[in-house]
């Protein structure tokens, strides 16, 4: 492998950066203000966007980061493939820096896991390739999962390998009052998803019908689960908890939509700050030392913000 | 770094066992030549490993003051699981402190509202997953070491297993990590939550092979026993045709819980070994698990026997009792004990491609072997292209070890060329680390490099590791100046 094996969109990316200047990357602008307001003195540019390579038999895709999540998912579809990465009409690149799970993330899985290979430009304005192709690889120190969640502070994302995964033959949700959601959860082998307000329990089953059917009369044994199109609007906060609090609601959550099984809780409160360890802040200042000396990669931004 | 020669020779440094001695207890920290020796290996075929001091700690607090003493001491450190690792990751170089974690295996709490379980690095893999069965659930990983590695090595190699296929390799399936950082503070890496504030600090440590500190406690994710398993065995006249069908089988849509290939020779070996029932007269045979419910897994297993057919499958068999389908594993698990009986030593090779390019490789494999005058059995995650050539050899002969690595080598460049990676799950250590060259550029090894260095500005944590010399943390000066021949 050789750089000049690189898409020529990379390149025209790499100049785009350049090697100096307060500097940024739009997405889909989603979730612009995570992590901080940027510095005004950014210059703000776009990644390119693309799908490269796609191959359903590899369930691997790479594609320019600045692609948006709905347009590979479109394409994925056609060939009943589909991604960890949340829906919400950002980017691709987007979703990686900022590394935020789909509510769903028990049958999609969690979207760390996706990313095989990013290519990113550095502070200095070079292409930097961490990760591989492939669908299991372990050569070399783990870059994807340094960027992955980064927020643009390390290294401004151009392309991504994600690793793709087949959409299930019937994918069905189902919604019940006065149902435990945790005996829900225990109850099915792999719920897709399972959702709780305080008060109502909502389950997506996935799979071969016969399983799906069967898994649904497990459920009725439990409540009286009916058909419903689609899950609960969630609440605006995001916030992330151990798994076994989510049925324990918790007054300064306010309103809420709890994904059990796997901690995410969606509030309409926001989530109370967390501390963060003095020895991994170390860590993370000697991280953006090291790769972004001169601090001009997203400034304003800090992926370590609690 | 590991800074001087005097500390390089000094492993009977008077002052530095004293300190060891002091912080565990006396018999914990052993300097006798046998036990250095014996720690100056691991699983793979690399011997040139010059161990200091073997500490044996029991708790989180011991394996900090040896790193504080490390640090006072200018000495680097090195730690070890089962050493079971097939790349020498974990050999000392250098004369480093090796941390041996084997006393540390408590498994602390099995916590099934969080799905998670507490575990010390020194657990058993396969006693974990023992231990969670009458709680329905296990532990995914589950390398062919599964009897003896540890989960802590398997957090330092980032560790697969035939099982890896559905449900991924360790870094899916550890959520949190306590770990003593090369300066000697305690931290927990990730959390339990799904979405811990920061840097994904725990996801770049799995795989780190012992770089970036020594992992003291582990939560793992708990997988869910499946209550139907179905088991298969395919067998196919041509090695090429099995490899087809692997591919197929993604192409439709189905993730088996497990794909595994076994070649003609390698399939001969271990039905004389241990009888598992396997065709002698195949060119390959083909393992298939699918696993979930009843209806669902029928309907994949059925599946998978037609496009096994379509690709010319010669017989296709489903295990009808969990006694079969042990035997069936026994044969897959055991491989390489079995070749024992054909050649004396092999070199475990660990490379992976993509699986539409999985027949072409294969036949290049063969073709490297043959020109090197080497016997080559496959035995690999098919379902992950993930290869696994076991080149077979007598150590004894005279220049038999440069034609091994000639060969490895130029299957290395073979796996490249199609498109694959170095290694799928053995890791790099130091049997890859001058081949690193070939798949990452040097800016891509340059923030490798950066990576490392934010954990450990010092290079004390496994120095020689990983990334290739000419980066900082790779040249270990002291080790070439120890005098030849006086540790052993």
């Amino acid at each position: 492998m050789t750089p000049a094996a690189y898409e020529p969109e990379l390149h025209e990316f790499a100049e785009l950066v350049g090697s100096d200047g307060a500097i940024a990357v739009a997405g889909g602008r989603t979730r612009w203000s995570l992590g901080g307001e940027l510095d005004s003195s950014a210059h703000v540019v776009s990644s390119p966007s693309g799908i490269y390579e796609y191959i359903p038999d590899e369930m691997t895709a790479r594609v320019g980061a600045g692609t948006t999540v709905a347009e590979l998912h479109a394409v994925l579809a056609d060939r009943g493939q589909r991604t960890a990465l949340p829906e919400r009409g950002g980017t691709v690149g987007g979703a990686v820096v900022v590394g935020e799970n789909d509510v769903c993330m028990l049958g999609r899985g969690p979207l760390r896991n996706s990313v095989l290979q990013v290519r990113y430009v550095s502070s200095e304005g070079r292409i930097v390739s961490g990760g591989g192709p492939t669908v299991k690889n372990v050569s070399g120190f783990d870059l994807p999962r340094l960027i992955t969640g980064s927020l643009g502070t390390l290294g401004l994302l151009g392309e991504v390998t994600l690793r793709t995964n087949p959409i299930p033959a019937v994918s069905q949700w189902f919604a019940a009052d006065s149902a435990d959601p945790l005996v829900v959860l225990d109850a099915l082998l792999a719920p897709s998803c399972v959702l709780w307000n305080g008060h109502r329990t909502w389950v997506q089953l996935e799979g071969h019908a016969p399983d799906v059917r069967a898994e649904h009369q497990m459920l009725n044994t439990l409540a009286e689960f009916q058909e419903v199109d689609g899950p609960p609007r969630l609440p605006p906060h995001r916030w992330s908890l151990p798994p076994a609090t989510l049925n324990k609601p918790d007054p300064g959550w306010g309103q809420f939509v709890a994904a059990i099984g796997t901690g995410l809780l969606f509030a309409s409160q926001p989530r109370r700050p967390r501390a963060m360890n003095p020895a991994i802040a170390e860590v993370h200042r000697r991280l953006k030392e090291q790769f972004d000396t001169n601090g001009r990669l997203n400034p304003g931004r800090r992926s370590g913000s609690c | 770094m590991v800074e001087s020669e005097s500390d390089a020779r000094a492993t009977t440094d008077p002052a530095l066992l004293r300190a060891l001695r002091a912080a565990l207890a006396p018999e914990r920290v052993k300097d006798d030549g046998a036990t250095r020796t014996l720690l100056g290996r691991d699983a793979s075929i690399y011997d040139h490993g010059v161990s200091g001091p073997v500490c044996f700690p029991t708790s989180t607090a011991e394996v900090q003051a040896i790193m504080q003493i490390a640090q006072a001491h200018g000495r680097a450190v090195v730690p070890r699981g089962a050493g079971t690792g097939l790349a020498g990751g974990a050999i000392p170089l250098g004369a480093p402190i090796v941390v041996t974690v084997t006393k540390m295996n408590r498994i602390l709490e099995v916590d099934v509202e969080n799905r998670i379980a507490w575990v010390e690095p020194g657990v058993i893999n396969l006693d974990l997953s023992k231990h969670l069965r009458p709680h329905g659930f296990h532990f995914a990983p589950d390398p062919s070491s599964q009897q003896s590695c540890t989960i802590g090595g398997n957090v330092a190699n980032n560790s697969g297993g035939p099982h890896c296929l559905a449900y991924g390799v360790t870094n899916a399936h550890v959520l949190a990590i306590e770990t003593v950082l090369p300066s000697a503070e305690v931290v927990m890496l990730g959390g339990i939550d799904p979405e811990p504030c920061g840097l994904d600090l725990r996801g770049v440590f799995i795989g780190s092979e012992g770089t970036m500190g020594i992992a003291t406690k582990i939560a793992v994710r708990l997988t869910k026993n499946r209550p139907v398993v179905r088991t298969l065995l395919l067998s196919f006249e041509q090695i090429r045709d099995a490899a087809n069908t692997v591919s197929a089988i993604i192409a439709a849509g189905i993730v088996p819980a497990a794909l595994e290939v076994m070649d003609q020779k390698i399939t001969q070996a271990v039905e004389n070994y241990v009888g598992a029932g396997y065709r002698k007269d195949a060119g390959a045979v083909l393992l298939a698990e699918v696993e979930g419910l009843e209806a669902g897994s029928r309907i994949d297993a059925n599946r998978i026997g037609e496009i096994g057919r379509a690709n010319g499958a010669i017989e296709v068999r489903v295990a009808q009792t969990e006694e079969e389908r042990a035997l069936l594993w026994k044969g897959r698990k055991t491989a390489f004990g079995a070749v024992a009986q054909v050649a004396p030593d092999y070199y475990l090779h660990d490379t992976v491609v993509p699986r539409s390019k999985l027949a072409d490789v294969l036949a290049k494999v063969y073709e490297i072997a043959d020109r090197h005058g080497l016997i080559v059995m496959n035995v690999f995650h098919a379902g992950d292209g993930n290869l696994h050539p076991l080149l077979l050899f007598d150590a004894r002969k005279d220049g038999v070890m440069e034609r091994v690595h000639a060969a490895g080598s130029e299957i290395i460049d073979a796996s490249l060329e199609a498109g694959g990676v170095l290694s799928g799950e053995h890791g790099i250590g130091v049997e890859k680390r001058d081949y690193l060259s070939r798949m990452f550029t040097d800016d891509d090894m340059d923030h490798q490099n950066r990576l490392r260095r934010a954990f450990d500005p010092t290079c004390r944590a496994n120095p020689g590791k990983v990334l290739p010399s000419g980066h900082s943390c790779a040249d270990i000066q002291a080790l070439m100046r120890v005098p030849r021949g006086i540790w052993v």
